[in-house]
């Protein structure tokens, strides 16, 4: 699949940089924030800028989604907010912690589950949380003590003392986390947690996500998957180029479209000249875009839409072959802000 | 009299898991009690391998002092008792020099190129929050402890397999000193090999570099036996394995060695200089 449209949008201006979903991103509260970047910036030595004056401010016990394409900068984020990659520009406080002043200390309150299984090969399901537990500096009987609490915690207890080797997918991503949150950190980061995993796997790591949640664990969850983003996060930053476009709860992200719907429309002609049928003729019509198959209309107040597409197709002698309706999803968000479609990666 | 206030149920009791408190900067980090982890962790997964050590310790070895103590002499223009016992008196130094060397490469190389090239499995460990440098000079200890039990079995071998029983004698103060230092340069050499070799290439690498390594550092022959192929005395003294093999030469025999006023410096200066390359490359490994 690809992609992308240049649809001359009879659309509303980007919102242009955090505009008007932002709100929920100024500062003010009563809290410390869990995170805090200030202009955080990352240039790599070929001159590739990844990440561009970023701010964030995530709350203690929200979970709040970094949500873009690949190569949208997310990793360089978290690599900067877990002290692997060091910025070029900015700050970045982890738990009150500079990450790039004192990135020893920081790391206490960090916890990490990475896209890829870091699990340690040589030992078992139980060895890889004690000795995570003894690296954090806890006494080999409080790491054990909170290794089988946790074990239990993500349903591995029958499994403690097999080979790492010898767990499915969505095992080792449980134990991955399991680990994550052994040393109790102030913040737990989740890379692209369920990419390539099974649904039913899927559905298991979004329960532990909640529990935790639910347990006060402040989490920064890393996807490119714009449902995940909406089922799981209090607050969703949408990022892209390295830089933040829009942020706030998912629900006032989709309302920054100013369209309650969303029409897939496809016909036996090009997208292309359907969308040169279309335009002008549909009443609420906020926004339009070329898929490969179809033309995605984004609309405000959908009384006449059928209507209105089916006498416009019929005037131009066009031949539908379908129109699917939904309501606006972060996807929609996404491709308002971008022109792009965060499906076509 | 039941009291008002709800009395803590089964429930309620604390649950560390269901805590959300972070353990925070409240609690700082004891990092030598990290370290040790670190070490623990190493000489858990050496327990878990004992065929592992003792193949990578035990094979080499054994052969060449099968082939030069024993074979060599015994077929060899009849040269009589005493190069039996002098063909083992310099082996021996030579096999415990060697394999603190395999130890260095194979406790400590291998598994960072594996790591860092294709599992990277370090990372949870490079998480810890302690210096990254001392993740590695964890690597290096661990690697070093190997080493030292890879001479203690190793050096019974080297009493036994030549035909003859070497000349013996052991000068304590030395052996203890210059033991750990060894063991300390061969792994720090392993971390330094494991953190600077590209994955891709690194059979190549441990062919081209390890094999005169081992071969050219007095590990068959003393260093003073060199007078006749002086080129190759001089090239000798670039060759870190020289220095270990002369060393365990003076702390175990009575052989002819190089002189420990220039071992131990060389070896210490070669321990500083790897250890201080190897932390720079390892950094380099784990934070862009």
């Amino acid at each position: 699949m690809s992609s992308t449209a240049q649809a001359p949008p009879p659309a509303p201006p980007p919102a242009s940089s955090t505009g008007a979903p932002a709100a929920a991103g100024r500062s003010g509260h009563a809290t410390p924030a869990a995170v805090r970047t200030v202009g955080l910036t990352k240039t790599y030595p070929d001159g590739i800028e990844a990440v561009r004056d970023l701010d964030l401010d995530i709350r203690p016990g929200e979970v709040f989604a970094l949500l873009g394409p690949n190569g949208a900068g997310k990793s360089t984020t978290v690599g900067m907010l877990t002290t692997s990659v060091v910025p070029t520009a900015g700050q970045a406080l982890v738990g009150g912690v500079d990450v790039a002043a004192r990135p020893a200390p920081a790391r206490r309150g960090i916890g990490v589950v990475p896209q890829r299984n870091t699990l340690d090969r040589s030992l078992t399901v139980r060895e890889n949380l004690v000795f995570h537990g003894r690296y954090f500096g806890l006494r080999t009987a409080e790491a054990r003590a909170r290794a089988d609490l946790r074990l239990a915690q993500v349903g591995l207890d029958g499994a403690a003392g097999k080979a790492v080797d010898a767990l499915s997918g969505g095992m080792a991503q449980r134990l991955m986390i399991a680990r994550a949150v052994l040393h109790r950190p102030a913040v737990l980061f989740l890379d692209e947690p369920t990419t390539g995993l099974d649904p039913q796997s899927r559905l298991a790591v979004h329960e532990i996500v909640r529990e935790l949640r639910a347990g006060g664990q402040t989490i920064v969850l890393i996807t490119h998957d714009m449902l995940e983003a909406d089922q799981l996060a209090d607050r969703v930053a949408i990022i892209d180029h390295g830089r933040l476009l829009a942020l706030g709860t998912p629900a006032e992200l989709k309302r920054s479209v100013d369209a309650d719907t969303v029409a897939a429309v496809s016909a036996d002609t090009d997208p292309a000249s359907l969308a040169a049928v279309l335009r002008g003729r549909v009443p609420g019509l906020r926004d339009l875009h070329l898929l490969p198959e179809a033309v995605l209309l984004t609309v405000q107040g959908a009384e006449h839409l059928f209507t209105s597409i089916i006498e416009a197709a019929a005037q131009a002698g066009i031949t539908l072959r379908d129109i699917r309706i939904e309501e606006p999803s972060l996807q929609t968000v996404f491709l308002h802000l971008t022109g792009k479609d965060l499906r076509d990666r | 009299m039941s009291t008002q206030t709800p009395a803590p149920t089964a429930d309620q009791a604390p649950d560390p898991t269901a805590d959300p408190t972070p353990d925070g900067a409240d609690r700082p980090v004891n990092p030598l009690r990290a370290t040790g982890a670190l070490l623990a962790r190493d000489l858990t997964v050496l327990r878990k391998q004992p065929a592992n050590f003792l193949a990578r310790t035990i094979v080499q070895p054994t052969m060449l002092l099968f082939v030069l103590g024993y074979v060599a002499p015994t077929i060899g223009p009849g040269r009589g008792a005493d190069a039996e016992v002098a063909a083992a008196t310099t082996l021996l130094a030579g096999m415990v020099a060697m394999v603190i060397l395999f130890q260095g490469l194979f406790a400590v190389a291998m598994p960072l190129i594996q790591e860092f090239g294709y599992t990277r499995e370090i990372e949870d460990r490079v998480l810890a929050p302690i210096p990254v440098a001392l993740v590695a000079v964890a690597k290096v200890v661990a690697g070093a402890v190997q080493g030292l039990l890879a001479a203690a079995v190793v050096f019974p071998l080297a009493q036994f397999v030549p035909a003859s029983r070497p000349d013996l004698r052991i000068d304590w103060p030395v052996l203890l000193t210059l033991a750990p230092l060894a063991a300390l340069m061969c792994s720090a050499l392993g971390l330094f090999l494991g953190t600077a070799l590209d994955p891709r290439s690194v059979m190549a690498m441990f062919a081209v570099l390890l094999t005169p390594l081992l071969y050219l550092g007095c590990t068959l022959y003393p260093w003073s036996a060199l007078g006749p192929v002086r080129w190759l005395q001089v090239l000798s003294l670039v060759n870190p394995l020289t220095y270990v093999s002369e060393g365990f030469r003076a702390a175990l025999t009575p052989a002819d060695h190089l002189s420990l006023f220039v071992v131990y410096p060389v070896l210490a200066g070669f321990t500083a200089l790897l250890l201080h390359q190897g932390v720079r490359h390892f950094r380099g490994r784990v934070v862009s």
